[in-house]
């Protein structure tokens, strides 16, 4: 994304102007549009007109429009980003106050307006603006008969294509059928590779399985890239990258981000720093309770203490559309960051993003332990983690057990 | 899938009754009490309905006895075009069956190159099963490829990369009889990426035996943390294998010696008991699958015999005892394989599995869950011979006629249309944790296996931690569970709902195992279903 011009005042009032470039630009904009931000961009509107014969027509209109924001919709895998809300700017075309909903598009600039720019938007914007952060990885992780193909950036991992197709077992006497249907899958995954891989773009190409899958899988591309005759595989050969984990579930990528073969070649990427922060959690959970706390409420006893060495946030949580939450949590990050703590905002459209975001969204590996914390509000934390409907069928349940 | 009778779904969310002890000692329970249990769970006279297949005489009474009509133990027969007069009577063919030779499912398993495969081969070449010719021409062609110690490993080793590499990836079915019994061999792959397979073929399996490489050193690298002996035991005890044979094999190249046949008994037995198997269910055989020593004959002038008197391991697996089959529940098998074409490359779709309750003949109808869909069996196979009819426990596969097999995935359960399987994605399950790194919290993102099908899901609740000796709450909402915890968690299917029936309904569908980075971090036994649907 470029950045081309931003003011913002003393109080944090004020707007950026910003030139989208990629799929994760619009994740970037999911990230820094609130409701009630106004937004001012292109946008296409159908607007009925009456002839002086009183026959109506419809057309549609390319304009500029500004609207103050009150929905945000964000779909990753065709990276759509709609916005709803009023408009708020004058117009031959439209009236005031009457709804919009602006696609956002690549390529175009558009403006945002916010009455307080904070610390995680404004770092957001200086994130997605920075080209030296841009890593793309393809990652295919594989077993028998199930293949996510994944592209992997900075601030998210997006299936671009879940291959699964039944492969018969091998029978008594007879393995003709386990080897067709093993090649057929091969196919399949090489179709998915040509079709979904910028070869272009992707720094790596990571094939990932546990056993002999991705052995079997390279060699399948390859003799494939030799058969067709595609300089493309060849030429791009050096790129690709055989990692062992455990399933081929999408999961499994955080296996692939912390080995040390893919480490030593994206060098430090936001995803597998994630993954490493919150492995260190659940260490410290393990040897250490007293000094891994999540859940809101425990984490800023915690913060008030001084105590948190690293602080990890999932950015769902600063997309509330509840501006007192936002504040709340950007309070934290700030606490954390002012008495020498380490923040990192994790992203929900990685997997251990999604982990945290299951885990309340906010832990901390704290440099001390605090003992007394837990006992302190047990009874309160109980209730924070329920989402209420779903507590109180739990407890029904639970009585029936006999629990 | 078609919506649960409003009848089941009362029955399954508040029949949950008072059996805590069951609910909490399933690593403990053994065939009587986990009968008594289901059949409490059940509302259902206990005496009567005992299937024993041990005491075919029962089996005649039930025959003749009036089942009630409760929704989970329906006696409908499937909507068949079968005439009167063609149809089988299972109940009393299945008694004529196992009064003449019970059928059992053994798994074999153990660490990776502790010779499960050989030992295998060899025996069931030593029962007739594999002919002279096949091994020698195995003999041949191993050596050929510069690995002649596996030829006994290629009878059920069959796949060129199997063989080419000289491991076991995926199950291998194989039967073959002893005096008193009919059994179902599956030769598990004990490396651990394959563990996936492993359990799926546990899953299938009534007794098992635990291969041990008696070799110095290796012993000890499959019995330490990471070595596969201690998981693969533990997986299989929690699938509801209780009588396992331990056969401590290689021990011609340890000059037969006692000292460390005592070792290696010594260790494991204490592990063993610790994971919940009983003294009396477990038995150490001293073997040679290379040599084929102590399979079925005793070669005289052995070293072995010197000390060993005992049974050899023919004889020994000859006396497992056959479980409890759910003979009068409503049909249901996990599919373990399909495949285009039918039996004898009829038309089709074949299925293959163990069929986990109930009973089918030729000529009824199934239903494939999820999904919904109805075929008819065309024909069938159990162990490997034509067969008119299969009931709990054995292994079948059938030729489905009616059924696209688009309909048919990994996970798909084979039902009495009467009585499907519930469908669901959101269920509560207790779990006992293993010997894990880190500790359990909620949003944990874990693998979950159930029988042959594995999905991405997660552990979105702790609801409580549970003292095992006493099944009481220890601590509402714990904040993480760590190893050797009983708990009470809600897990949730990431990417879709399957099929699944609670321990008390099923005790095979109603069991789960939690993977995570490629280890198993925890066995747990479903209690509640709380959503239902496809
Ligand atoms: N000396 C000796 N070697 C054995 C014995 N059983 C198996 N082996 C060897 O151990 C290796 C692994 O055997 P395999 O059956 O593939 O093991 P699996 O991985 O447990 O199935 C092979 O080289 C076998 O020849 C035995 O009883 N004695
Ligand atoms: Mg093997």
């Amino acid at each position: 994304m470029k950045l081309i011009k931003k003011s913002i005042e003393k109080d944090k009032s004020g707007y950026v102007t910003l030139y989208p470039e990629e799929l994760e630009d619009m994740w970037h904009v999911y990230n820094l549009i609130q409701t009630e931000d106004q937004l001012k961009a292109t946008t296409i509107r159908r607007i009925q007109s009456e002839s002086a014969t009183g026959s109506s027509s419809s057309q549609r209109v390319r304009l500029t429009l500004t609207i103050v924001v009150e929905t945000v919709d964000f779909d990753p895998q065709a990276g759509l980003l709609r916005i709803n809300g009023r408009v708020s700017s004058e117009s031959q075309y439209v009236k005031m106050n009457s709804y919009h909903t602006i696609d956002l598009e690549l390529n175009r600039n558009f403006t945002l307006f916010k009455n307080e720019w904070d610390t995680i938007a404004l770092e957001r914007v200086e994130d997605a603006c920075d080209i030296t952060k841009q890593a793309d990885v393809a990652a295919i992780v594989c077993q028998e008969g199930l293949a996510n193909v994944c592209l992997v950036t900075q601030h998210m991992t997006i299936v671009r294509q879940r291959i699964e197709t039944p492969i018969p077992r091998k029978r008594k006497g007879s393995v003709t059928n386990y080897e067709k249907g093993l090649g057929r899958f091969y196919d399949q995954v090489y179709q998915a590779l040509l079709r979904h891989v910028n070869f272009d773009v992707v720094k790596g190409i990571i094939i990932a399985s546990p056993g002999f899958v991705k052995d079997q899988l390279y060699h399948y591309i390859f003799d494939q890239a030799v058969k067709t005759d595609n300089k493309m595989l060849m030429e791009n050969r050096p790129k690709f990258l055989l990692v062992h984990c455990s399933s081929g579930h999408k999961h499994s990528l955080q296996e692939v981000m912390q080995d040390d073969s893919v480490k030593a070649k994206l060098a430090d990427t936001k995803a597998a720093r994630e993954v490493a922060a919150l492995d260190k959690f659940y260490v410290m959970l393990n040897n250490d309770p007293d000094r891994a706390f999540y859940g809101f409420k425990h984490v800023a006893k915690a913060n008030e203490r001084g105590a948190i060495g690293t602080l990890m946030v999932t950015d769902a949580l600063f997309r509330s559309a509840d501006i007192a939450t936002r504040r709340k949590y950007i309070e934290l990050v700030e606490g954390v960051r002012a008495s020498g703590g380490q923040v990192l905002v994790f992203s929900t459209l990685h997997v251990s993003g999604e982990q945290l975001n299951q885990l309340t969204g906010v832990a901390a590996i704290l440099t001390f332990p605090l003992p007394d914390i837990e006992e302190e509000d047990e009874e309160e934390v109980a209730e924070e983690n329920d989402d209420t409907q779903a507590n109180s069928d739990e407890m029904d349940v639970a009585d029936d057990l006999g629990l | 899938m078609s919506k649960q009778p409003s009848q089941q779904h009362a029955k399954v969310t508040s029949g949950q009754g008072k059996s805590t002890d069951e609910d909490v000692e399933f690593l403990e329970d053994d065939d009587d009490n986990q009968m008594d249990f289901d059949m409490a769970a059940l509302n259902l006279g206990e005496k009567k309905l005992k299937i024993a297949t041990a005491k075919p005489k029962k089996v005649s009474s039930i025959a003749s006895t009036p089942v009630s009509s409760q929704p989970s133990s329906p006696k409908v027969t499937p909507l068949a075009k079968i005439p009167p007069s063609k149809r089988v009577d299972v109940e009393a063919e299945y008694a004529k069956r196992t009064s003449d030779k019970a059928k059992l499912n053994m798994v074999v398993i153990g660490h990776v190159d502790a010779g499960k495969s050989t030992l295998m081969g060899h025996f069931l070449y030593a029962l007739g099963q594999v002919s002279e010719k096949t091994i020698r021409k195995y003999e041949r062609e191993a050596q050929k490829i510069g690995k002649s110690s596996f030829a006994y490993a290629w009878v059920l080793d069959e796949t060129g990369e199997e063989r080419i590499r000289g491991i076991t990836m995926d199950i291998a079915t194989n039967s073959f009889e002893t005096t008193s019994k009919q059994f179902t061999l599956l030769d598990a792959p004990g490396h651990r990426d394959f563990i996936p397979n492993m359990i799926s073929g546990a899953a299938q399996a009534d007794v098992a035996i635990l291969v041990i490489d008696a070799t110095t050193g290796e012993f000890e690298a499959g019995f330490d943390a990471n070595g596969q002996t201690k998981e693969h035991a533990l997986l299989v005890r929690s699938l509801g294998v209780q009588q396992m044979i331990v056969a401590v094999n290689k021990l011609d190249a340890m000059e037969w010696s006692k000292p460390r046949f005592d070792e290696i008994t010594a260790k494991l037995g204490t592990f063993l008991i610790q994971a919940g198997f009983r003294k009396s269910k477990l038995h150490f055989v001293p073997v040679s699958g290379l040599t084929g020593e102590n399979l079925v004959k005793k070669t005289e002038g052995c070293p072995l015999y010197d000390w060993y008197k005992g049974q050899t391991l023919v004889e020994r697996v000859d006396q497992f005892e056959p479980p409890v089959r759910l003979l009068d529940k409503p049909f249901r098998m996990a599919v373990s394989d399909f495949f285009k074409g039918g039996i004898g490359s009829s038309s089709g779709v074949s299925v293959a599995g163990r069929i986990d309750a109930g009973h089918v003949q030729v000529g009824e109808q199934v239903v494939a869950i999820p999904g919904g869909e109805i075929g008819v069996i065309k024909t069938m196979q159990v162990n490997d011979d034509t067969a008119t009819w299969g009931a709990a426990g054995d292994s079948c596969l059938m030729t489905l006629t009616g059924l696209d097999i688009m309909q048919l995935s990994s996970g798909t359960v084979l039902c009495t249309p009467a009585h499907p399987v519930p469908v669901t994605s959101t269920f509560i399950a207790q779990l006992v944790v293993f010997d894990i790194k880190v500790p359990i919290t909620s949003g944990f993102p874990i693998i979950l296996h159930h029988q042959s099908l594995n999905e991405p899901a997660s552990i979105v609740k702790l609801i409580a931690t549970i003292d095992k000796a006493t099944g009481e709450i220890i601590k509402k909402n714990p904040r993480h569970l760590s190893k050797g915890s009983t708990a009470t968690v809600r897990i949730k299917l990431d990417n879709r709902p399957i099929p699944l029936e609670t321990f008390k309904d099923n005790k095979d569908l109603g069991r789960v195992m939690l993977r995570k980075g490629g280890e198993t971090v925890a066995a747990g036994v479903v209690t509640q279903i709380l959503t239902f649907g496809s």
